[in-house]
């Protein structure tokens, strides 16, 4: 009995190392998603913030039509190089909004000019508040809101362009 | 003078993107009430930065961190529980986001094993000394 006790320790040795090995050569997956996503779209109205478009609030989202809500900055890099798959959406037909995280009214009117503007209506979210409240965890993010203001999809980081058609197809699923 | 900006060069890593807009006042300044004060702090300890995981937002210089401290502290300066802030956060990023992880399957053999093998040893110890006494 006791002799085999002795060998306890190498078998509980060996047991966590194949577990290492197992483990550590896996990529951990850093992102963080929304468990909001099959969850209604918290209620929230954000002011205008891009010259010419309304603010948005919870209401845009429940009028029957799915809707991409982009979350994004005029101070983020990645936000500025999805802007031509944002513009191949919004050519096939999706109607777009967006949240513009921390920014003022100068440097948003210069991004939209320089990156090009397919938004509907951009709310001002200063503090980031609706974005918490969104669970987003950085941005650029892109939600698919279906007609009834449920949260269908997240989408997380930049769109590129094998993205594009299967953001087109959640939007169609969505209705 | 060349080396020393090769070196300079070599070290500098590329500045986050941060927003320009300045963080909400109450991100950075101390609650009125010192004991609401007291207890948001001890909430910010326990809650992770999304945007730099290692960290709790009471550690991080991250705007997201910023803005999650400014409405830690507005809500417990408005009389919320700590508890119902933490519940509300996790209802939207998961138990990731609050450093003291509940009791629940995935966590379950963490909290179980220290006992587990506390009472191993305590049975081997109790064996080996009852053999010894003989």
């Amino acid at each position: 009995m006791n002799r085999r006790l002795l060998w306890m320790p190498l078998v509980a040795f060996v047991v966590v190392a194949a577990l290492f090995a197992w483990m550590l050569p896996r990529e951990p997956d850093r992102q963080v998603r929304s468990r909001l996503v099959g969850k209604p779209l918290p209620d929230f109205t954000l002011a205008p913030i891009a010259t010419g478009k309304p603010g948005l609030s919870t209401a845009a989202f429940r009028t029957g039509t799915p809707r991409l809500l982009n979350v994004f900055g005029s101070w983020c890099v990645p936000c500025a190089a999805e802007a031509p798959q944002l513009a191949k959406l919004a050519a096939a037909g999706a109607p777009i909004d967006a949240i513009a995280i921390r920014d003022t009214k100068a440097d948003v009117a210069q991004f939209l000019t320089r990156n090009g503007d397919p938004f509907a209506a951009v709310g001002d979210d200063r503090n980031s508040s609706v974005q918490l409240s969104l669970g987003s965890s950085g941005v650029p993010e892109t939600f698919v809101i279906d007609g009834q203001g449920k949260i269908a999809h997240q989408h997380i980081g930049a769109i590129r362009d094998e993205d594009v058609p299967m953001l087109l197809a959640k939007l169609d699923a969505a209705k | 003078m060349r080396g020393l900006l090769t070196l300079s060069l070599l070290f500098a890593g590329p500045a986050l993107a941060q927003s320009r807009v300045p963080p909400p006042p109450l991100a950075d300044t101390q609650l009125a009430d010192a004991g609401q004060e007291r207890t948001a702090k001890a909430l910010m300890e326990t809650l992770r930065c999304l945007v730099c995981q290692g960290q709790s937002i009471a550690d991080s210089d991250a705007d997201m961190a910023a803005d999650m401290r400014a409405l830690v502290r507005q809500r417990i300066a408005a009389g919320e529980a700590p508890d119902r802030v933490r519940d509300w956060l996790i209802e939207r990023y998961g138990d990731y986001v609050s450093y003291d992880p509940p009791l629940s399957a995935a966590t379950g053999p963490l909290w179980i094993a220290p006992i587990l093998l506390l009472a191993i040893g305590a049975l081997l110890a109790a064996r080996s000394l009852k053999r010894r006494r003989r």
